[in-house]
């Protein structure tokens, strides 16, 4: 690990102002960080250790109905935090089905919208990664590519956004507030994670020195509460990242859904919103006809991008099973095994 | 530029100066403490052979700059049997063979405490596995180490029952 400066500050003026410096990252849990800098992906010159600045690790209800989750809430709180999983399950499950419980324990909010992605070839710091060392070049085009990128990625780079959090975050309209040299702003989630393009080398809209302080969640995401589930493939049953993963959530009332919410993981750079299939679930019965149409239109642009063809399959398949879960009911406890498709409580459900 | 940070490890205050920023919580009880109970798996945050307590949460101290963390209270294996009296995992581990060749038992032993303290598991085989899937062994204890984690659990919820009675 490169040596670096260690900064504590003590206000988030100071923090921002630390971090605008050229080199400067913010520490949070580290969780990420540390394992990319142990590898020399990322190398630093100086850590601001945001750890330690007051205000940030609250779960505010706002008078409006809104939730504010301070960016240094550790994501095991959050999940377990029995308000928060009750009005929020998809969210709560999303947070469960990531990494494990000693993970979970440390990493927060903030820094979960923040981490890297998982393809090896920017891990390896023998490959050519384009989002690693801009215009170096992308040795995961004709490599071990089945986990890549299906929808939203160019010929610079094929890697995915590997959180599970933000999918239902950017399906129920999360919006993130950042503290930055001009002051607050917010953005909607939506916007903070950006399609590599030509310039895959930046993760996000972030500028230097923006700082996230807060998520928030619009007073419309509770009312989804009743109909809210996560689903997600991976590799192995628990403590992986996904391979496709959906949110779904819906809003039904005599026997319609009035409103939709869909977000999918693993296929792309960023939490993808589908906004196409929530149109074509408005105002129609929760039917298994219905699902497989939005499920069709979810990954209409979806397009291998390399040996992956069978994750736009997989896709449609975990976007019918997961809106066939919502529509049967938000379970009363959370299921023993978060989001995962093999879990005994999941209702079985085939899509 | 040095940096002066205290901890409480197991119960007593431990005052460290660090010259160097990049020191992980395991390498200093590793290395300065001489407590090597605490195990260097991976180093990155994939097996859980590091795995303490940091106010009362398990952690992957592997993964945690022991700068950031002043004036945290830390348990480590070393601290949780009393004396000769193992701590009821422990015990619970000898008795189900939860172990062969034994490295990464004190990361599971801490996970297993951590996780009935978090208290989302209970008696429910599915869930500790789960909760208990941030540590990997390849010896393949798997079998014995949840039923020791099962039976620690029913041994808490009996004592705890006695103690409301």
């Amino acid at each position: 690990m490169k040596p670096f400066d260690y900064v504590r500050p003590a206000t988030v003026a100071e923090a921002v102002a630390a971090a605008a410096q050229p080199g400067a990252v913010y520490l949070a849990a580290g969780t990420n960080l540390l394992d990319l800098m142990k590898g020399n992906v990322s190398r630093p010159d100086r850590l601001v250790d945001v750890t330690h600045l007051g205000g940030l690790d609250r779960i505010e209800h706002l008078a409006d109905g809104a939730l504010r989750i301070g960016a240094l809430v550790r994501n095991a709180d959050l999940a377990h935090d029995p308000e928060f999983a009750s009005a929020y399950p998809a969210i709560a499950e999303a947070l469960l089905s990531g990494a494990s419980a000693q993970l979970r324990n440390t990493a927060t909010v903030g820094g979960n919208l923040l981490q890297r992605t998982r393809c090896a070839y920017f891990y390896d710091t023998a490959s050519r990664c384009n989002k690693r060392e801009a215009g170096s070049g992308c040795d995961a085009r004709d490599g071990e590519n089945r986990s890549h990128a299906v929808l939203g990625w160019s010929d610079s780079c094929i890697a995915t956004h590997p959180s599970d959090f933000c999918v239902p975050l950017v399906a129920l309209d999360a919006v993130v507030e950042i503290e930055g040299g001009n002051g607050r702003r917010e953005i909607a989630l939506d916007e903070l994670h950006r399609l590599p393009g030509d310039t895959p080398e930046r993760d996000t809209t972030l500028e230097p020195g923006d700082l996230i302080v807060a998520v928030r969640l619009p007073p419309a995401a509770r009312g989804f509460a009743a109909h809210a589930r996560y689903l997600k493939v991976r590799e192995r049953t628990s403590y992986a990242f996904a391979v496709v993963s959906a949110a779904a959530a819906l809003l039904i009332e005599n026997g319609k859904i009035k409103q939709a919410r869909l977000g999918l993981g693993g296929v792309a750079a960023k939490p993808w919103r589908a906004r196409a299939a929530e149109d074509v679930l408005k105002d129609v019965a929760p039917t298994a006809d219905a699902f497989q149409e939005a499920a069709w239109r979810a990954l209409s642009d979806a397009k291998p991008s390399g040996d992956n063809a069978f994750k736009i399959e997989l896709a449609r398949r975990i976007v019918v099973r997961a809106l066939t879960l919502a529509a049967a009911g938000t379970p009363a406890r959370m299921p023993a095994l978060p989001a995962s498709p093999f879990a005994s409580t999941s209702g079985a459900l085939h899509a | 530029m040095n940096h002066s940070i205290s901890l409480t490890v197991n119960g007593a205050r431990r005052d460290f100066v660090l010259d160097d920023p990049r020191v992980t919580l395991l390498d200093l009880l590793r290395e300065r403490l001489h407590l090597t109970g605490t195990k260097k798996g991976c180093d990155r945050g994939q097996c859980g052979a590091c795995t303490i307590l940091v106010d009362g949460k398990r952690i992957n101290s592997c993964l945690a700059l022991a700068i950031s963390h002043d004036g945290a209270d830390i348990l480590t294996i070393e601290g949780v049997a009393h004396g000769d009296q193992l701590h009821p995992v422990q015990a619970a581990l000898i008795a189900h063979d939860g172990f062969q060749c034994g490295f990464c038992t004190p990361g599971h032993i801490m996970s297993a405490i951590g996780m009935m303290r978090e208290g989302q598991a209970g008696n429910d085989p599915e869930r500790v596995r789960e909760c208990m899937s941030g540590n990997l062994c390849r010896c393949g204890a798997y079998a014995g180490i949840v039923d020791a984690v099962l039976e620690a659990q029913a041994g808490m919820d009996e004592s705890n029952q006695r103690r409301s009675a």
